[in-house]
């Protein structure tokens, strides 16, 4: 028996999908830019095709990512795709051995029991077996989790799980379908010819004893192969065109490709390497403390493969990056929503089962400007020849303590500075950017730019991380760009400074921007190590929250924004500190508008702890300040 | 059949409330956490409309309570209070057990912190001051600054910590507008070489004879009210105050050089209230304040049978409203003893 | 009229029923606290756009709510979105975000009418 009908749906799917992936990798390998097509060709001779091999295993079949953050999640990922790597391979090898003869069509591995129904009696063919059950076993338990977990997502340790499209949930019935019909099938061929190991076998010959065995098996191999036909058929267009997708991602991943301002090649692989697994929407804070359930990554990303217009989703995020963070795919999860910010509403044509399986370059309609110029108004920059150019920020001048702080660390360090926007400066970008609004936000760069270049300074010195983080990448300066925390740990590291030890105890709110955004984690502690008591909490670096009062989300209403301080500050201060201690303006006045506790700046407590040495003596009485001075 | 009432809170609620009770043979503890009475009342020098001397309504206030039947205790908190079957037994801090068949909580209110509104400088600019500090200076008789100069020029800022959705309080602390006006019009007394200037977001003169002060403010004081919330202050190099708001009228941004400002504090439920609540579960509304059982016929009636409230605990109100309230609580304590019996 | 000696002049007044107002349905519409706005000036005293020029978020808030809209269309674009406004704002309203709804909405408004 070489042949039956009942593999043609199977075969259709198979042959479908194979040369659908092919199709659909060279015409990303040809949307990529030249430089990426480079990097891929050297990726691809160099060390990044070994990592990328060795990622894969790790990441797409054991899933050890999810393993790590969800041992349950990670489980039911795991056993569905390891599990079905396995059956497919050790299922190849079965065929091959102990087949008719020798490199078979797959479909001869696949139903090999129909064909095969006398083997696995004794000896090797049994041992042989009842691995096969083993995996066959392994899986289907992945499975009664996948299908409890869409009921009751709690299960598997989720709060929360992805919704779905009806495209989904026909290729997500089939999918389940799968192995449940191959276990039917298997067991009733099984027993009917009395084979079959633990699994197989003992279902089989129990079902043969109240059932016709060998009739009830056919219709069980067409549900079988009609199974899996119809889930290959419908991967492109479901989130299940992670699976082949995935494996382009770690690769261009490893060969250096980054995403980007602009959608392209990789941002639609990234898109479609999310398994909507939902561990973003777990870790989002507008999830959890908000009850904003529709706008996580996983949604986004949905919405963009089904060419929704998802500026209402793009905008509603604090950009807090939480979700980057603990995406086990690695999907640079806020740049590619920053891309959907710089598209604005995108406009698409018309949706239908075509355009889902090649779908046109996402078009966006940049947001027409108005206008050529925005901000011409704005005066002739001009600034006095400084070393250190310090510069407040916006919201640091809704801080006042802040910005008195650092002209106290400023002036007791004894280095010449320039307080740079004393008078009120102009925004550093940075609101714009996270508004999509790039060319505008070019126009304020160009002018601060300006205003640093005719300081002179080499170093420049910012209270707001907001500010530091487009200070630090979107300007092309030839300046040294720090936040006041860095600068502070360079004083007490040159010992520019001295300072008394205060006897508090002190827990950090590493802010998002200067924190995951920018990656500046230790600094601060240090400052505060040195100054004080730090105590440790729950929710340290990588991990640590979002006050809540990020500019980057244009939708959210104060009440949910005091949700999330509210929410987050009972985290912070669980061990009663005497100081929650944080690095941001933003961050301080959020979070002061929900606690009792003292919320201070870094650089306060740094002012406060400060051994001023008199500047001069005069009159007896001690000058501590150029201030004091010129008012004498 | 002696009853016995114990009223928490010795201000102008609960002095009155005590007073009015012993005045009809029922036996009071009253308790009063400071070492003195008179509550809020003895950090004002001179009270509005009339600016009549605080020590007047004080005096009045000495008067009805110096009485055998009021038991007062000083220096004293309440740790807990239960309810029995138709009496309470309340613990104070010093381990006492008052046995009570009824409870008045006049806690009062408290005045916001101006600190947390960082932007207005307070505790970090040393002739930023409140409205409480201002009235002491004018008890001291002398109004200077940090450095002991007399302020030529000075700005009142209305809405400290009221209707301020930032500092999580929507109300209107409705007495900051008065109490703003008297106060411009005391600094001109003070110092009649003195230019005052009131920021306002709107006028609120809805009490007695409020709007003729007002009215006298500008007419006779010369006083300037501009509208505006003032949204930074920040220190000048000669010790100035340098202050933003928008001249909402004229629509244009202002700024302006102070060298004394002075906050409008709000009110707010008092500590010491809060505290109240929690130990004895009782309700409290979205403002903060205790929630009244009927905001128009039970206004002094709480969620628990046998405590009522006066005065301040459950919403701003001048010292007339405090009064009358407080008096509406005697006689709802009294009808609800004779029921009780 | 004339013969009373003084005349109201037309450019002055707003005409309120014959105002396009879709503008600021536009702003309701995505944007609830638009309508919370008290008019205290907070936003444009502190303001780091209206420190160099006559923008003022609280006079563009009212001009839309009245459709007289042609004076906001050129002065919106002054905005930085630095969001100051957004954190001194009494109200809690969402400033940031009104003012890109605006822009928006004349955007939408100028592809109509072409």
């Amino acid at each position: 028996m070489q042949f039956d009908p009942f593999v043609i749906p199977f075969n259709i799917g198979l042959y479908f999908i194979l040369i659908y992936v092919v199709t659909r990798s060279v015409i990303w390998f040809h949307d990529l830019s030249k430089p990426d097509k480079l990097r891929l060709q050297r990726g691809f001779f160099g060390l990044a095709f070994g990592l990328s091999l060795k990622e894969i295993f790790m990441e797409s079949l054991i899933h050890r990512k999810i393993l790590k953050t969800n041992l349950r999640l990670g489980y039911m990922h795991m056993s569905l795709a390891f599990g079905w790597f396995l059956l497919i391979l050790f299922g190849t090898i079965e065929a091959d051995i102990f087949g008719a003869k020798h490199l078979n069509a797959p479909y001869k591995a696949i139903f090999f029991r129909f064909f095969n129904p006398d083997h696995g009696r004794m000896g090797f063919e049994a041992a042989y077996g009842f691995l096969m059950d083993l995996i066959l076993a392994f899986i289907l338990s992945g499975l009664v989790l996948a299908v409890t977990k869409r009921f009751y997502s709690k299960v598997v340790g989720m709060k929360k799980t992805t919704r779905l499209k009806i495209t989904d949930k026909i290729a997500l019935t089939s999918l389940w379908l799968i192995f449940p019909s191959r276990l039917l099938a298997e067991s009733f061929t099984s027993g009917a010819y009395g084979t079959g190991s633990f699994l197989t076998g003992s279902l089989g010959s129990w079902l043969a004893t109240f059932l016709p065995a060998q009739q009830m098996a056919y219709p069980f191999w067409w549900l079988y192969s009609i199974s899996l036909g119809t889930f290959f058929i419908l991967l492109p267009i479901t989130r299940y065109m992670h699976i082949p997708t995935e494996l382009f991602l770690i690769f261009m991943r490893n060969s250096g490709i980054k995403t980007g301002d602009q959608a392209g090649t990789y941002s639609e692989v990234q898109t479609y390497s999310c398994s909507s697994c939902g561990i973003c929407i777990d870790a989002c804070q507008l999830n959890f403390s908000a009850g904003i359930t529709n706008i996580q990554s996983a949604y986004l990303m949905k919405a963009i493969r089904n060419n929704d217009d998802v500026s209402g989703i793009a905008d509603n995020c604090l950009m807090c990056g939480r979700c980057d963070q603990n995406c086990p795919v690695g999907i640079e999860l806020s740049p590619l929503r920053m891309i959907q910010r710089r598209g604005g509403e995108a406009v698409y044509d018309i949706r239908n089962i075509y355009k889902g399986y090649f779908r046109s370059r996402q078009t966006i309609v940049s947001e027409k400007a108005i206008g050529s110029l925005n901000y011409n108004f704005l005066p002739e920059p001009d600034q006095k020849k400084a070393d250190i150019l310090y510069f407040a920020g916006c919201m640091t001048h809704l801080t006042p303590t802040i910005k008195n702080s650092m002209i106290k660390i400023l002036d007791a360090s004894g280095v010449k500075y320039n307080f740079m926007d004393e008078q009120g400066g102009v925004c550093c970008g940075r609101p714009l950017m996270l508004a999509g609004l790039d060319k505008e936000a070019r126009e304020l760069i160009n002018f601060n730019s300006q205003m640093i270049w005719k300081s002179g300074a080499h170093t420049f010195v910012t209270s707001c991380p907001i500010c530091y983080k487009v200070f630090k990448e979107s300007y092309y300066l030839d300046v040294e760009v720090l936040h006041h925390t860095q600068f502070i740990k360079r004083l007490i590291d040159e010992g520019s400074v001295k300072m008394n030890f205060l006897h508090k105890k002190v827990v950090y709110h590493s802010p998002c921007e200067l924190g995951r955004g920018s990656g500046i984690f230790d600094e601060p502690k240090d400052v505060l190590n040195h100054v004080s008591r730090l105590e440790k909490c729950n929710f340290e670096d990588e991990n640590s929250l979002c006050c809540g009062g990020s500019l980057a989300n244009m939708k959210i209403s104060s009440q949910n924004k005091k949700k999330i301080a509210f929410d987050a500050v009972n985290e912070l201060t669980k061990n009663t500190p005497d100081i929650l201690a944080t690095a941001c303006p933003l961050c301080k006045k959020t979070f002061s508008a929900v606690t009792e506790t003292r919320v201070a700046d870094i650089s306060e407590i740094v002012a406060e702890a400060l051994i001023i040495k008199p500047l001069k003596k005069i009159s007896g009485s001690n000058i501590t300040s150029i201030k004091e001075l010129a008012n004498i | 059949m002696g009853k016995h009432v114990v009223v928490i809170g010795g201000g102008v609620a609960g002095l009155e409330v005590a007073g009015q009770l012993s005045k009809v043979g029922i036996q009071v503890s009253l308790i009063e956490k400071d070492s003195k009475t008179g509550g809020n009342l003895n950090k004002w020098y001179k009270l509005f409309p009339d600016r009549r001397k605080s020590s007047e309504v004080k005096e009045y206030l000495n008067g009805i309570t110096a009485n055998d039947g009021i038991n007062l205790m000083t220096n004293t908190s309440i740790e807990m209070f239960n309810r029995h079957r138709d009496h309470f037994s309340i613990i104070t801090s010093g381990g006492r057990e008052l046995i009570a068949d009824a409870i008045i909580v006049a806690t009062g209110f408290d005045l916001f912190k101006s600190a947390r509104k960082e932007e207005y400088g307070y505790g970090i600019y040393d002739n930023v001051i409140t409205s409480a500090d201002l009235e002491e200076m004018f008890s001291r008789g002398e109004i200077s600054l940090i450095n002991n100069t007399i302020p030529e020029k000075i700005g009142i800022i209305h809405c400290v910590g009221s209707r301020d959705e930032k500092v999580g309080n929507f109300y209107c602390s409705k007495l900051c507008c008065v109490t703003a006006v008297k106060q411009a019009i005391e600094i001109r007394e003070f110092l009649p070489e003195s230019k005052v200037f009131c920021f306002y977001m709107d006028m609120r003169m809805g009490g007695v004879f409020y709007e003729e002060l007002y009215r006298e403010a500008q007419e006779q004081w010369g006083v300037s009210f501009i509208r505006g919330k003032v949204s930074e202050v920040s220190e000048t190099i000669d010790n100035q105050l340098l202050i933003k708001v928008e001249d909402t009228l004229a629509g244009r941004p202002l700024k302006m050089k102070f060298d004394l400002l002075v906050l409008m504090a709000g009110m707010e439920m008092s500590e010491g209230g809060r505290k109240i609540a929690g130990i004895g579960g009782l309700r409290t509304g979205e403002n903060r304040f205790f929630a009244a059982n009927d905001n128009h016929f039970g206004s002094n009636i709480s969620n628990i049978e046998g405590v009522f409230y006066a005065g301040t605990c459950t919403a701003p109100m001048n010292i007339t409203e405090t009064i009358s309230h407080a008096r509406a609580a005697v006689i709802e304590v009294i009808d609800y003893l004779k029921d009780s019996n | 009229m004339d013969k009373f000696g003084f005349t109201i002049s037309e450019g002055r007044q707003i005409d309120y029923e014959s105002n396009d107002r879709r503008i600021a349905e536009y702003i309701f519409d995505r944007e609830p606290s638009f309508r919370l706005c008290i008019e205290c000036g907070g936003c444009s005293a502190t303001c780091t756009t209206g420190n160099f020029t006559d923008f003022s978020l609280r006079e563009l808030n009212i001009l839309i709510k009245r459709g007289e809209n042609e004076q906001v269309r050129e002065k919106l674009k002054k905005c930085m979105l630095c969001g100051k406004c957004n954190l001194v704002c009494p109200r809690g309203v969402n400033t940031r975000n009104i003012v890109v709804l605006a822009k928006k909405a004349f955007q939408k408004s100028d592809e109509y009418a072409i």
